[in-house]
């Protein structure tokens, strides 16, 4: 007997059921803490993958080769973009993994925290061909690895990570005073301090000023990237482009020398209760829909910050709560969720590359939002008539790929269980095609809404 | 493949070949070129219509006393009613379908009714499967008959492996199997049919605002480009998008080392609701049809008398008209070869007639030819595949269901 919990569970914190699934998972809460218990969820494994220094140094060196190129003459076009190259083989890759985790995960709701923390700290690929390559690698070297451990962790690893250095520009940020600064002339880039404050921590109504602002830019100082040597690509703090002095942040000194200065600041960051409110806001409504209940957000804010930032006890908390069952599906899949739990009910495995044209389709690129923001994230934001549309035709391009026998209505069943609308049911029966039945099982509201 | 490789260039289409068998295309990737080839290169291109096609309204039997009885005012030919074109005086052709209607006029074109696979039910997913399977029951195997009879071509002087085409984005069930298969679509695919965006909207109108909304608007958006008369310029793009994916694949099999086998399907055959024989739905779907009949006349014509083209439904629609002016799911139907190998000129049936107890059920056309027998008399004389094949590789269990004579030739 399937019940309606344990399809909100595949459909609200998990990645969609699979064939099966509905009828195997047990108690549904229990299912979904066993899997943020598990710490092999969310881990990846393919060998054939760059880390992230690898990557920039693979990058440089094209890029060496193809000024000496151009010194030496040769005719444009001779030497193929060298981050084109590197994509051409490692894009896809990067995108099938995204595609093998889905496909593979149980219920799906470690992957949906890998989603929503990538998101919180959003890499935006197309900045530059560098943020581009580095955008997988990202996802998979700061956020992964921390899900399900500490927020301080990951705040650390985020911060530190060449990729967001890169992209929000600390890593040419120097600080006016610093040696460095003084003999070249050079000073601060307030980009990632910014968002640091904004979009990381303590949130845009979180109380801070542009001094502060200022002063954690002058602390993130000397946060940069190896260019060269066997260190190419890693993370390091340089002391000749760090602003000495202590900085006022957020109401408090900090007289730390060098990295540790910063190091300071993001622990103190990270464990603020302001910090935990605004975390807790948007973790309950990207699951729970636009009007989160306040007792909810405050309880959970609570216990985040009584954890020191576990993000395994906020997920665990959130699934404990009695609202998470009882709140009716209220929201629309992102496309991205749209396609995952697509692809485990049809049981369909597209490539890397079939995805991101999927997904571009549909608006919702992998690593790809249009700001630091990361994609909009609510009920509305893809409620769209375009978008709904463009919806359409991914889902005819699934079921088309569907080649299996089962009758639609048995999937149907199968996959939505108790919530297959009986109009759905019907709609489906009266399809005039297989691909027809699921493309409307696909777009049926109890599919679409979570 | 090179040399249509090339035309696809010049066209500016893409094409992906997908080696359902990579050990098969081994086998025959070394075959040396014998000589000159000038033995002939059969085609066999079979046009599947999904969604059940009405063969009384498309091929209306106008000489049986009953048929008006049962269609009344939908009764086209009969009575002073227009939109038929004359065949052999008991049945009449659409009017909808002048360029079929001038193939039969030369010989080329053959008219089948009261046809049917062997599937009795009346799903569509199941009716599918069993025209595509060439089994005897749905769900019986997970290739196609088509892709069996590529494996069962005779090599003759082909260099490489006979392959099938699925003009489509992906290889549908009656091309799947161990031969190599090539899957091709026009770069600019039609967008999800009208259809299913109206079976979509009345879903959502139902029980979400916000989504009925949204896709409302979507579907407006997406007419808008048109001018007024959404209805003519659906039609029309339908017709448009069917004869660039006609001519497109009739290009590829004709080339000289092309597929020559291929698949096309045509979506939207539907009609529960105001089927529109006259005009309408059904009316432009086969003015659609049509035009993609006659662009594959019009490319294919180098190899025409090499040619056999199959239009095909997975059943037909009930005799009577349903309380919304349409048809609901029946059993037999009608059928068309097209080509220059085929023996046309004539309607080929076993009329059961349309009695209250001739109907099956007391509602359907009853089938008296079985499509197996008309597919094996063309694998047989067109194809040159021997009969014990035909009855256990390509349709298993169909030693019973002999192949049609004279189809061809």
């Amino acid at each position: 007997m399937t019940t309606m919990q344990a399809f909100t569970a595949y459909s609200r914190f998990g990645l969609g059921a699979r064939k099966g699934d509905l009828a195997l998972i047990g108690d549904p809460v229990s299912a979904l803490i066993a899997e943020i218990s598990d710490p092999a969820q969310g881990a990846v494994v393919e060998p054939r993958l760059d880390d992230h220094a690898a990557i920039i140094t693979t990058i440089n060196k094209h890029q060496k080769d193809r000024a000496q190129a151009r010194d030496s003459g040769k005719a444009k076009g001779a030497y193929r973009d060298p981050i084109k190259v590197w994509l051409d083989r490692q894009g896809p890759l990067e995108r099938g993994v995204r595609v093998s985790q889905a496909l593979a995960a149980p219920v799906g709701y470690t992957e949906r925290l890998v989603a929503f923390w990538s998101n919180h700290f959003a890499i935006q690929g197309d900045m530059n061909e560098m943020s581009r390559a580095l955008a997988g690698a990202f996802e998979r070297e700061a956020i992964r690895p921390h899900v399900l451990g500490s927020f301080a962790d990951m705040l650390l690893a985020v911060t530190t990570h060449p990729a967001m250095l890169r992209y929000l520009n600390n890593a040419v940020s120097v600080g006016p005073h610093s040696p460095q600064g003084s003999k070249l002339g050079l000073g601060l880039n307030e980009n990632h301090a910014r968002e640091l404050l904004e979009l990381h921590t303590l949130g845009v109504d979180g109380g801070y000023s542009q001094a502060d602002v200022t002063a954690l830019a002058a602390v993130l100082t000397g946060w940069t990237v190896h260019y060269r040597g066997d260190s190419a690509g890693q993370f390091v703090f340089r002391l000749e482009a760090h602003e000495p002095g202590p900085q006022s942040v957020a109401g408090k000194l900090y007289d730390q020398a060098g990295f540790e200065q910063g190091r300071a600041v993001l622990a103190d960051l990270a464990a603020s209760p302001i910090t935990a409110q605004h975390l807790a806001d948007k973790f309950v409504r990207h699951f729970m829909g636009d009007a989160p209940d306040p007792a909810l957000v405050a309880s959970l804010a609570g216990q985040l910050h009584d954890t020191g930032g576990n993000l395994a006890a906020l997920a665990a908390g959130l699934v404990l709560s009695d609202a998470a069952w009882s709140t009716p599906p209220n929201r629309l899949k992102s496309p991205q969720e749209f396609l995952w739990s697509a692809i485990r009910a049809l049981g369909v495995a597209p490539d890397g590359t079939q995805v991101q044209d999927l997904l571009e389709g549909m608006g919702q690129p992998l690593w790809n939002p249009s700001s630091p923001a990361g994609f909009p994230d609510a009920a509305m934001s893809w409620l769209g008539p375009e978008a709904i549309t463009a919806r359409i035709d991914a889902a005819q391009t699934l079921a088309l790929a569907a080649t299996g026998p089962d009758d639609p209505v048995v999937v149907a069943q199968a996959v939505l269980g108790p919530a297959l609308q009986p109009a759905t049911q019907e709609a489906m029966e009266r399809a005039e095609s297989r691909t027809q039945a699921l493309v409307l099982m696909l777009m049926s509201p109890e599919f679409q809404r979570r | 493949m090179d040399s249509s490789c090339a035309d696809f260039r010049r066209a500016q289409m893409s094409r992906r070949l997908f080696l359902a068998s990579a050990g098969a295309f081994v086998a025959w990737a070394g075959m040396p070129r014998q000589g000159f080839a000038a033995t002939r290169q059969p085609r066999l291109l079979t046009v599947v219509l999904r969604g059940a096609m009405d063969g009384l309204a498309v091929v209306p039997p106008v000489g049986d006393g009953q048929y008006e009885s049962l269609r009344g005012e939908f009764a086209i030919g009969v009575s002073g009613r227009q939109g038929v074109l004359p065949l052999d005086g008991f049945f009449g052709l659409n009017a909808a379908l002048p360029g079929l209607h001038g193939l039969y006029a030369a010989g080329d074109a053959l008219i089948i009714h009261a046809a049917a696979t062997p599937y009795r039910d009346r799903s569509h997913f199941d009716g599918q499967d069993v025209l595509e399977s060439g089994m005897a029951g749905p769900r019986g195997s997970a290739s196609g008959w088509m892709n069996r009879l590529a494996e069962a071509m005779p090599r003759g002087e082909a260099v490489g492996p006979v392959s099938g085409l699925a003009a489509s984005q992906t290889v549908p069930l009656i091309l799947r199997g161990a031969a190599p298969t090539l899957t091709w679509a026009p770069p600019l695919l039609p967008p999800v049919s009208g259809d299913t965006a109206q079976r979509l909207l009345a879903l959502y109108q139902a029980s979400d605002p916000d989504l009925a909304q949204a896709l409302a608007s979507g579907i407006a958006v997406d007419l808008q480009a048109a001018g007024s008369d959404a209805e003519i310029r659906r039609a029309r793009s339908m017709a448009e998008a069917f004869s660039n994916l006609a001519a497109g694949s009739a290009r590829l099999v004709a080339a000289e080392d092309g597929p020559r086998i291929a698949v096309l399907s045509y979506d939207g055959w539907d009609t529960h609701i105001s089927e529109g024989a006259e005009e309408g739905r059904l009316a432009n779907l086969l003015t659609a049809l049509d035009s993609g009949l006659m662009a594959l006349r019009e490319e294919l014509d180098p190899v025409w008398d090499d040619t056999v083209i199959a239009v095909v439904t997975e059943f037909g629609r009930t005799a009577r008209i349903n309380g919304s002016d349409g048809t609901d799911h029946g059993t037999a139907t009608a059928a068309f070869l097209l080509g220059g190998a085929v023996k046309g000129g004539r309607v080929l049936a076993d009329w059961p007639g349309l009695g209250d107890g001739q109907l099956l059920d007391g509602r359907d056309l009853a089938p008296t030819i079985d499509l197996r027998s008309v597919f094996k008399g063309i694998a047989r004389d067109h194809l040159g595949v021997d009969e014990r094949t035909l009855a256990s590789a390509v349709f298993p269990d169909s030693l019973g269901i002999r192949p049609l004579d004279g189809l061809v030739g």
